[in-house]
């Protein structure tokens, strides 16, 4: 009863999610169509963030640098005149991929702090890579040409048919991503985070699977990134800035770390206030951090923790978590 | 090259590297002893540059607009702490990333509200502006010149401070086993509220001598906090010494990306792909120095809890 009343639910938001694009127009909000599609794919990459903070225990500081591969990887493709989002996706969450998994092989090998300071140094060296390409734009950014081609017929410059895409492409990677913490890889992993000696000493290979959980993170935020440069048609080396990781940081947290919906929540709930303030003041940031302090100092275990439900629920980042008390 | 230009490149790596140190220094003692990472420490820098321009533009005295602006910071410290920071003490780093991440962006509002958004303008003292020949043939900015003593001497005194002093030696206590120099008398937190203001005024400091030399503006807290934090992890967590020989380290190192790559590129790569190079290794130099220290010595160079 319990999951299958969960479906009906996760389907209906879905269909409200996809009704969107039509019902819009009639309301007069064209522009949020954009705008929701943004939210979208935030929390994806908020989702894959979640993924290794949350159960993996890894507070990685760096997630905006995997996401600006995967736009860059984008740029890249259709500089060389590629514009087939059957090459483009992929190979952005490959790329994206392949990095976190180099950065991964060194940065798991500190602890604590030091862990953050080295994804996050990773992610600065990567950034200013970006800016060092003159070829796509350096500081500027780069202007994509069009949008990606999906199939003959459907024209995605169509800001609904690109919507619906990028619909579809979030709720596929979303649900795999959920499927993939309930798996005995998931399992694993949030074994690791609550009791990384006792899972050594069990036999578990810690440091690979930490290392694909950070891969799979890697490239999911890769992905998200591409969907992002495609409907943007621009790139800049200020998708990559630390203050975006900081803010992906922010936002799962918000949302609830280790909690199935903790990333989207936590994106929707900080870009929908970003939004808003944005448009009722020029002083935006300042209710923004005030409410981040509030939530670090009476909702620690974020916004998705109020909704209680029987399931299961995983437990917070324990004491022995990459990133906690070293 | 010649030796001139090098001696002058390594002058400005040392005041930088310097100006790191007294960032760092406190930063590393707070997170040492009270194991609590204060990302807000970029935006009491922020606020010993805006109200040591702002002083320093209303008295007319540099001298007056350092005490200002130190004086000032310690007073937001104060309330920083008695406010928020007491209640992150027990917390993960996590919660103290965000709630320290949550007072950068409240910082940069209240001075964006008070300054505005555009940078301010923080004079050079006059009788410092001129330049003083070192060696023949060396023209160095007085001001700069400045900056360094100042550096050194602040960082001397620290180094007596902490290592020649009974309140030193608590110090150190408590960043190397807080459980244990409680046990043995220590009151660890009101240490710990000394050495938080104490940070909070080197780091107003810092501020205000760099004023002069880089643009006051939005921001500009974060800019440095990363280098600082760098500083920190390579030096080793809670370590004073660390912090120094990571603060010069970083300083100069930055110095080589900066000038000397560049030109290395320049005379031996095509003019394009060096001027496309050269930025990317002066931005990149101080990272891959802190993941080199990190692969052979995951916790930092001196970490005073080895």
């Amino acid at each position: 009863m319990k999951s299958s009343s969960r479906y009906i639910g996760l389907g209906l938001l879905f269909v409200l999610l996809a009704a969107f694009p039509l019902v819009a127009p009639l309301l007069g909000l064209d522009f949020y169509i954009g705008f929701v599609r943004r939210v979208l794919v935030v929390a994806l990459a908020a989702a894959s963030l979640n993924f290794i903070l949350g159960f993996g225990g890894m507070v990685a500081l760096g997630h905006a640098g995997f996401i600006g591969m995967g736009a860059y990887t984008v740029v890249a493709l259709s500089d060389a005149g590629v514009m087939s989002a059957w090459v483009m996706w992929p190979l952005a969450a490959l790329v994206a991929g392949g990095v976190a998994a180099l950065i991964g092989t060194v940065a798991l090998r500190t602890r604590g702090v030091y862990f953050i300071m080295t994804t996050l140094a990773f992610a600065q060296m990567l950034y200013f890579v970006v800016v060092s390409l003159r070829r796509y734009g350096g500081d500027d950014g780069y202007t994509l040409m069009s949008r990606p081609t999906l199939l003959p017929g459907i024209d995605l410059g169509n800001e609904s048919n690109f919507y619906w895409v990028v619909l579809v492409v979030v709720a596929l990677a979303l649900w795999w991503l959920q499927r993939a913490t309930q798996s005995r890889f998931g399992h694993a992993l949030m074994g690791i985070r609550d009791n990384e000696t006792r899972m050594r000493a069990l036999g578990y290979p810690v440091f690979r699977l930490q290392l694909v959980a950070f891969t799979i993170a890697g490239a999911i935020a890769g992905l998200a990134g591409a969907l992002l440069a495609g409907g943007n048609g621009f790139v800049s080396p200020a998708t990559m800035h630390w203050t975006q990781s900081a803010t992906l940081l922010v936002m799962v947290v918000i949302g609830g770390l280790g909690r199935s919906w903790g990333g989207p929540v936590g994106a929707i709930v900080w870009l929908l206030l970003e939004e808003f303030l944005k448009q009722h003041t020029e002083h935006w940031h300042m209710p923004l951090g005030l409410l981040l302090i509030a939530v670090a100092l009476w909702a620690p275990k974020g916004l998705a923790a109020l909704y209680k439900r029987r399931l299961p629920l995983t437990p917070a980042l324990s004491p022995e978590g990459r990133g906690s008390k070293a | 090259m010649s030796g001139i230009l090098v001696l002058e490149q390594l002058l400005n790596g040392l005041g930088y590297g310097l100006m790191l140190f007294l960032l760092a220094a406190g930063l590393t003692l707070v997170f040492g002893i009270m194991d609590v990472l204060n990302l807000a420490h970029g935006s009491l820098f922020m606020s010993g540059a805006y109200v040591a321009a702002e002083a320093h533009t209303r008295t007319g005295s540099f001298t007056a607009a350092i005490v200002i602006a130190v004086a000032v910071t310690v007073v937001v410290a104060l309330l920083l702490e008695v406010l928020l920071m007491r209640r992150l003490y027990t917390r993960d780093h996590l919660a103290q990333v965000l709630a320290t991440f949550g007072v950068i962006l409240v910082a940069d509002d209240i001075v964006k509200m008070t300054w505005g958004p555009s940078p301010v303008m923080a004079p050079t003292p006059a009788a410092l502006s001129g330049p003083i020949n070192l060696v023949d043939g060396l023209p160095y900015p007085a001001y700069r010149l400045v900056i360094l003593a100042g550096g050194l001497l602040v960082a001397l005194a620290l180094y007596l401070l902490v290592n020649h002093t009974r309140i030193g030696m608590r110090v150190r206590a408590g960043a190397s086993d807080r459980p244990m120099a409680e046990l043995m008398g220590v009151r660890v937190g009101r240490i710990f509220n000394g050495v938080f203001l104490l940070g909070a005024a080197l780091a107003a400091l810092a501020g205000a001598l760099m004023g002069p030399i880089v643009a006051v503006q939005v921001g500009m807290g974060e800019a440095i906090l990363i280098p600082a934090l760098v500083v920190l992890v390579i030096g080793g967590i809670g370590s004073v010494r660390g912090a120094f020989v990571a603060a010069l380290l970083v300083g100069v190192v930055d110095t080589i990306g900066r000038a000397f790559v560049p030109m290395l590129l320049r005379a031996t790569l095509p003019p394009a792909t060096a001027a496309d190079l050269g930025p990317l290794f002066a931005e990149v130099a101080m990272y891959a120095l802190m993941v080199v220290v990190l692969i052979f010595r995951p916790s930092g160079l001196f970490s005073a809890r080895s």
